[in-house]
């Protein structure tokens, strides 16, 4: 099945495929960085008693959960030239990784602040805290416990979400992975190691995330 | 100029529906299939036989370390190599099933592994077989934790049948893709195609939530 694996090709096509790691690595940095201020700022809106801002919010959140990310990659791709916006391709790609994202981040961080006990609130309103107080005394520091795992689990996600702007040719990992099969003809060799690299990466965000799990202070709150 | 796109974007809209009718028809078999085999597998993965415990532990790693776009190729491209042929819809459901009963393994091995150890020994004692405890006193408990995750699952699956289209599978992405070629107003056409996925997995959203509600209590 393998016996005919061709090393060398992959050895010298292998600059290419760093160039590709570095700018997955670039494009997840940069996107899951945004996404995070997105996200914080939807959940703010999201959980904020105010109307105009509340179900702004909750449908882009919404909208974003129930439709697939590459539709979301097309329709900005596709209908950002239309509205008269030429952005190259990459811009296009963190956009959309950061849209996407940011509604599902906005969904943790609430889930975060929703799990801290109802009781403990109400202690802070009878201590005399008012709402900025309650927030970042009482319910961010329980909160941030429980958003942390899923916040890291999101990042995984979201690196293997960027694989997908391959498909609006941005240059990144797996498009390396297609000029190899169209140079060369050789998918095995060409997707093969592109999913060796995406391992890789995979296992050491995985190890980080478990590390910071068990290490971090704010295991306490469980 | 817009009008006159709408007017052709409803001209061609049985089109759209065909690829609603495919994408429902890749969503289903492969919700399906996934199950049956994220269950097997989920309980292979919290089985008492370690070899059993580590091939499913590879598998799944293998799954969930690469994206769901490289495997696709994976199947599609290099199956040929390998003297598999097969054409986009079944490599397409091949890979949905690989992907998806990955997922649905880890959801189903956490819910029998948050059932408490006293439990499986009660029943041991009782004097059901291995399987009997696992069907009659395991399964039902964790079927409680497992349930909300699952369609949460359900509705990622949904999403991700997108990505076939790039294999030309004639899906509800693959359909805008093509009419956006004809029809150059992009924001038009993906917003009816995002409709349209909203039509499908929404509701599931919704499921979702309200079981979360329902179990958590």
């Amino acid at each position: 099945m393998l016996a005919d694996f061709n090393f060398r090709v992959i050895w010298e096509y292998m600059p290419l495929f760093l160039t590709g790691v570095r700018a997955t690595a670039f494009i997840a940095a940069v996107s899951i960085t945004l996404a995070l201020i997105t996200g914080i700022l939807a959940c703010a809106c999201r959980i904020s008693g105010i109307k105009a801002l509340k179900y702004p919010a909750i449908a882009y959140i919404e909208l974003i959960r129930s439709t697939p990310l590459l539709v979301q990659i097309y329709f900005l791709y596709f209908g950002l030239p239309t509205l008269g916006l030429r952005i190259p391709e990459l811009q296009t790609g963190i956009l959309a990784l950061m849209l996407n994202s940011g509604a599902y981040i906005a969904e943790i961080i609430r889930a975060g602040i929703n799990s801290v006990d109802e009781g403990h609130i109400e202690a802070g309103i009878s201590s005399g805290l008012n709402y900025v107080q309650r927030m970042r005394f009482i319910i961010l520091p329980q909160a941030l416990g429980v958003t942390i795992p899923p916040l890291l689990g999101q990042n995984i996600v979201l690196v293997k979400d960027s694989a997908l702007l391959s498909l609006i040719s941005v240059v990144e990992l797996t498009r390396s992975g297609q000029t190899m099969t169209s140079e060369r003809f050789m998918p095995a060799e060409a997707f093969l190691t592109v999913a060796f690299f995406y391992m890789c990466i995979y296992f050491c965000l995985k190890a980080f995330a478990d590390w910071s799990q068990r290490k971090l202070i704010f295991r306490e709150v469980y | 100029m817009m009008a006159f796109y709408f007017a052709q974007l409803v001209e061609i809209f049985p089109f759209f529906l065909k690829g609603l009718w495919m994408t429902s028809k890749i969503a289903f078999i492969s919700l399906v299939s996934c199950t049956l085999i994220g269950l097997v597998l989920g309980i292979f993965r919290s089985s008492n036989s370690i070899i059993l415990r580590y091939l499913v532990g590879v598998y799944v790693a293998f799954v969930r370390g690469t994206p769901f776009v490289v495997q696709i190729f994976i199947i599609f491209f290099i199956f040929p190599e390998w003297g598999i042929q097969l054409e986009a819809f079944p490599a397409a459901l091949l890979a949905m099933a690989i992907m998806g009963s990955a997922f649905i393994c880890e959801i189903v091995a956490g819910g029998i592994a948050a059932i408490p150890k006293g439990q499986w020994e009660a029943a041991a004692s009782s004097g059901l077989t291995n399987l009997q405890q696992l069907r009659l006193v395991v399964i039902p408990q964790a079927m409680k934790i497992i349930l909300p995750p699952l369609v949460g699952q359900y509705v990622l699956l949904i999403k991700d049948t997108s990505v076939v289209s790039v294999i030309g599978v004639m899906d509800l992405t693959r359909v805008g893709w093509v009419t956006v070629v004809r029809i150059p107003e992009g924001l038009m056409v993906f917003t009816l195609v995002g409709a349209l996925y909203f039509m499908i997995s929404y509701p599931l959203i919704l499921l979702s939530n309200y079981l979360e509600q329902r179990m958590a209590i």
